[in-house]
């Protein structure tokens, strides 16, 4: 993309997520609901659209539909399934079955970690494609020899979560995404899987001059199929809407497709070309209308959802809630919360969590935890050593002290580190010099350099800590 | 001989399942190539089936309530490995993968599937002349329709094909058929017979149903078919039905409204002879203790104008799968749009293409209202005008069809005629109710009339109450 | 109610509906859509303003199945009916465009 600049535009972006719904069969059949698989293995007479063949509506689907309504603040309300009518190979009966003017959840929020609140104009349950691939033309959909369609996929039970266009950048894009799939897997509702498609992102953008509190012409980005390529398709289609206007022209509404390989969003179709769906009420499904005891049952067997999970962490780590977004993304924050009542400085738990453990906790305990940190905040360990022993635990578990034992991590006497430094002074007189005399940049470069020679002599057994401490005591002296 | 009774006997080894097939066989060979009641007739399955009934009653078991009794299915019903073509070019060789559920309860209940019968490609018309196998010809005079959709089904029971035979009902292609041929045919209450395995064509208004010579045989039929399908959501969650008290109870004290629309008042175009047969069964219905009286549905009026709306937009949702890419007949192209396109051009009729044109007309951006919207709410008031009819009668009464059996060729040409064959039964399809057709009188070119008893949705045992009543009083006559 | 049915309408329709049709057909099918249309202008007689829509005849709800999974199916029956098959997919001509 070009690096031209944005400033003085605005960029709109609302978006459209569907989530594939964690249930054991498909929204309107008994066949698997399940990710891959043989192709054509997972199908019946309703998944194919055959002849004869009726849905019958999977309870569990619509149990977590609710559970997702709930979670974003929806009202959850009376819903009419619809068809919705297009020819495509992939759609079997050559209509999906959808909802569209009463959808089962209307009118909610998710709260990004910033506390910015986003809207939710709808979220409403339908059923999935099957998926065609297109064989030969170098794997161009527009050079393609034929096309091969597996009816794996078809029917399995989406929700489509509307997001209203109150999002500001690519970053909170991002964000949105992230907080979704967050409520998404805390509450069970998806696996949220986004590379195995069970998680898709369809964006609506537009541009205007800032301050300016009219919509642009918005333009459909589809095809998005990680996070990365959210930020990356937005900020493409932004500027190249910024760039048809500050030349003169007019955006067209449009629905585009996003390219990962070249980087930029094409022409779909127009709005022109937009489809007539004929929508009307699904004849062959009754109306769903939840009870209230239904409801109140769900809402009272969800989890705590990552909002107030993150809350709940900063509260006990003495952090904003936006800081424990990374802990709680990680489903790490019952763990850090319990560490830290066990009296593990919290600073320190939470540097481990998001930075030492990327591959899990393992076999650390809270106990396990607790007394690494505390020793090395009694200075017994250094931050390097407990990054060793923190990986052993993790990995076999066991007791902190012997395994620094066994690594030989014995904590230096000072006195030693003293004469240690000493002698290293004494063989560098000049960068001691530049030390002494620097300002704080020099002292910074220096300080590293000793604490560097510092740990090579002992193999990394001292604290840098400390001989940061000696160093800047003996300058002052 | 009744069903009723060929199954007592065969149960008890008098007769042979076998005999019974062979001599309907017999029948249908000296007669099916003038009637083509039969898309398919499964002479060797049959026999098989028959074989089985008879080794399980050797073995001292009851094959169930049908033992043995010959059935035939309308060739829009799904039956496991066997043709099921709707009549159209467009199902040509398709091969079912499952069976209907009323084809299961069928088996279950020991009767022995004949054959497949034609129908009006995809039960849209009313003369089974609307076929990619040809017409079906009336038994009674074969110079003349069948009525239809159903019209196979109904000639299969009028030529004797079969005493019993299975239909579907969207706007009168049960009942229409069954006046035409002389013979008993009910649609029950939407959601009465499971839909699960017959190919849509209105799917909020289709109902299965049974076809037969009497009226104990319908219920007998109807009992077995019908009860609650977990695969169909709009399935009654209700046990089958139990009709054996209605046949001999009789109607006294019975509260029935003539429909005057339908009885030479708004609406036009119901024959003289019609009339005429209506007022005899008013009598008899009379003389045997009911109090009968005209009223009015005057929403019965507008009935045809809405479904011509609600019954295409649903059809041309239901019939946009033919596309060539699952199963049936493919005519190849290029890309795949333009395979669905000549797939679709060259595989369905006319009378099929009509109504997806016009249901995808009254669905399109800018028309929904107009069309769809206003008939949904013209359904609302028919169900409101029934409502409060059946406030002050048991039952309703109408003719079944405005004329007796035209000749074949004599409506094709104009859609609009061929449509107000339906004008008596549609307003039951959109309510939901059940209705009956059965035989009364005879119009003066000698053919059939048949009598139309409407009832209250789920209230079949009083229907056949006043049903047993009339054909009671029509053998009388004759 | 509304305009008589056009040619271009109707043309239109055919699109939306896949099918193609002759010079000849579409002349047919304007005026028999035209005629059919015209007689379901009676309805516009009717105050329908604040009457409900009917969707369904039955007043049932809520009708759900378990979240239980069926019997296995065989695919060959499955693919068995299919115009073309290949590597146990469905084979159609290359599918243009895109959709969802």
């Amino acid at each position: 993309m070009t690096s031209k600049t944005l400033d003085g535009w605005e960029i709109v972006i609302g978006l459209e997520v569907h989530a594939e719904l964690a249930t054991a069969t498909k929204l309107f059949s008994s066949a698997q609901n399940v990710f891959g698989g043989e192709p054509n293995t997972n199908i019946d007479p309703v998944s194919l659209g055959l002849p004869g063949s009726l849905p019958v509506l999977n309870q569990k689907a619509v149990e977590l539909a609710i559970r997702v309504g709930l979670a974003l603040n929806c009202r959850v309300q009376r819903s009419v399934f619809a068809r919705k009518n297009y020819f495509y190979p992939d759609m079997p009966k050559a209509y999906q079955i959808s909802q569209f003017d009463l959808p089962i959840n209307e009118g909610g929020w998710l709260e990004l970690p910033d506390g910015q609140r986003i809207g939710i104009e709808r979220a409403h349950l339908e059923e999935d494609t099957g998926k065609s691939s297109h064989v030969g033309g170098g794997g161009r959909i527009h050079e393609a020899d034929y096309s091969l369609v597996d009816y794996n996929r078809a029917g399995v039970p989406l929700i489509e979560i509307v997001g209203a266009p109150d999002l500001r950048s690519a970053e909170e894009a991002r964000s949105y995404v992230s907080e979704l799939r967050s409520i998404l897997v805390a509450i069970g509702a998806s696996d949220g899987k986004m590379e195995e498609g069970s998680m898709r992102v369809d964006c609506n953008v537009s541009v205007r001059p800032e301050g300016s509190e009219e919509f642009g012409t918005r333009c459909e980005v589809k095809n998005i199929n990680s996070l990365r390529s959210l930020g990356r398709a937005i900020e493409y289609e932004a500027q190249r809407q910024v760039d048809i206007i500050t030349s003169g022209q007019e955006v067209e509404q449009q629905t585009r497709h996003w390219d990962e390989a070249d980087g930029r969003t094409h022409t779909l179709r127009s709005k022109e070309e937009a489809f007539d769906y004929r929508y009307f009420p699904e004849p062959d499904l009754v109306p769903l209308d939840p009870s209230p005891e239904w409801i109140t049952e769900i809402q009272e067997s969800l989890p705590e959802l990552p909002r107030q999970r993150r809350i709940n962490l900063a509260e006990a780590a003495g952090i904003t809630p936006q800081e424990a977004t990374l802990v709680v993304e990680r489903n790490l924050d019952e763990f850090a919360i319990a560490v830290i009542e066990k009296g593990a400085d919290p600073t320190r738990v939470l540097v481990h969590l998001e930075n030492n453990l990327a591959d899990g906790i393992g076999e650390l305990t809270t106990e396990s935890f607790a007394e690494l940190i505390s020793l090395e905040t009694s200075g017994d360990l250094s931050a390097t050593q407990a990054k060793t022993v923190l990986a052993d635990l993790a990995d076999k578990g066991g007791d902190p002290k012997e395994i620094a034992a066994h690594h030989g991590f014995e904590a230096m006497d000072t006195s030693e580190l003293e004469t240690l430094i000493e002698g290293i002074l004494a063989d560098y007189p000049e960068d001691w010099t530049a030390f002494v005399e620097g300002d704080l940049e020099e002292r910074k470069k220096k300080s590293g350099f000793f604490v560097g020679q510092v740990m090579k002599m002992t193999k990394g057994q001292a604290d840098g800590k400390v001989v940061n401490d000696i160093l800047l005591h003996r300058a002052e002296s | 001989m009744t069903v009723q009774e060929t199954v007592l006997a065969i149960q008890k080894g008098e007769m042979k399942a076998q005999e019974v097939l062979e001599s309907h066989l017999k029948t249908i060979q000296d007669r099916e190539e003038e009637i083509n009641a039969f898309n398919l007739v499964m002479t060797e399955e049959a026999i098989k089936e028959a074989e089985k009934i008879d080794s399980l009653v050797a073995e001292g078991k009851n094959p169930g309530p049908l033992t043995g009794i010959p059935v035939a299915v309308k060739d829009n019903i799904c039956t496991q490995g066997i043709p099921t073509t709707c009549s159209s070019n467009i199902l040509a060789g398709w091969l079912p993968p499952y069976d209907a559920t009323i084809v299961e309860r069928l088996r279950d209940a020991g009767a022995v599937i004949v054959g497949k019968t034609n129908l009006d490609e995809f039960a849209m018309g009313a003369s089974t002349e609307n076929s990619a196998f040809g017409p079906t010809r009336n038994p009674l005079d074969t110079t003349r329709v069948p009525g239809g959709s159903s019209g196979g089904s109904a000639a299969a029971v009028a030529a004797g094909f079969t005493p019993l035979a299975i239909g579907s009902d969207t706007g009168g292609s049960i009942r229409q058929p069954a006046a035409l041929c002389g013979v008993v045919g009910v649609k029950p209450t939407y959601g009465r017979v499971s839909r699960y395995g017959l190919v849509a064509f209105a799917s909020s208004l289709d109902q299965i149903g049974p076809f037969a010579e009497t009226v104990a045989d319908a219920a007998l039929l109807l009992e077995v078919i019908s009860g609650h399908d977990p695969l169909d959501t709009t399935s009654i969650p209700e046990p089958p039905l139990d009709l054996s008290s209605a046949l001999t109870q009789g109607v006294e004290g019975l509260r029935i409204g003539v429909i005057d629309e339908l009885s030479g008042g708004a609406i036009e175009g119901i024959s003289d002879d019609v009339l005429a047969c209506l007022e005899k069964a008013v009598e008899a219905l009379t003389s045997a203790g009911a109090i009968v009286e005209r009223t009015s549905v005057p929403s019965t009026v507008y009935g045809l104008s809405a479904y011509y709306v609600i019954a295409p937009a649903e059809a041309s949702s239901n019939l946009a799968r033919y596309d060539g890419v699952r199963f049936g007949p493919r005519v190849d192209a290029k890309t795949t749009s333009e395979m669905m396109v000549a797939t679709r051009t060259a595989g369905f009729g006319d009378e099929v293409k009509r109504r997806i044109m016009l249901g995808t007309y009254a669905l399109s951006a800018g028309y929904y209202d107009a069309y769809y919207g206003k008939s949904q709410k013209v359904r609302t008031l028919i169900m409101n005008d029934f409502a409060a009819a059946y406030e002050k009668f048991d039952l309703l009464l109408s003719p079944t069809a405005p004329t007796t059996a035209f000749p074949l060729g004599d409506k094709t040409e104009d859609p609009l005629q061929m449509y107000l064959q339906d004008i008596c039964t549609i307003s039951s399809n959109l309510a939901g109710h059940p209705a009956m057709s059965v035989p009364f009188g005879q119009g003066t070119d000698g053919l059939p009339v048949g009598i139309q008893v409407l009832a209250p949705a789920t209230d079949e045992h009083t229907m056949f109450r006043a049903g047993a009543i009339l054909e009671a009083s029509n053998q009388g006559q004759s | 109610m509304n305009e008589r049915i056009s040619r271009e309408d109707v043309a239109h329709v055919a699109r939306l509906a896949c099918l193609s049709l002759t010079d000849v057909e579409l002349d047919a099918f304007t005026n028999q859509l035209a005629d059919i249309l015209e007689h379901a202008a009676d309805l516009d007689a009717l105050d329908l303003e604040t009457v409900e829509p009917t969707a369904h005849p039955l007043p049932l709800i809520n009708v759900f199945r378990d979240d239980k999974l069926g019997e296995a199916v065989d695919r060959e029956k499955f693919l068995a009916s299919a115009p073309e098959v290949e590597n146990n997919q469905f084979k159609v001509p290359p599918a243009l465009g895109e959709h969802s």
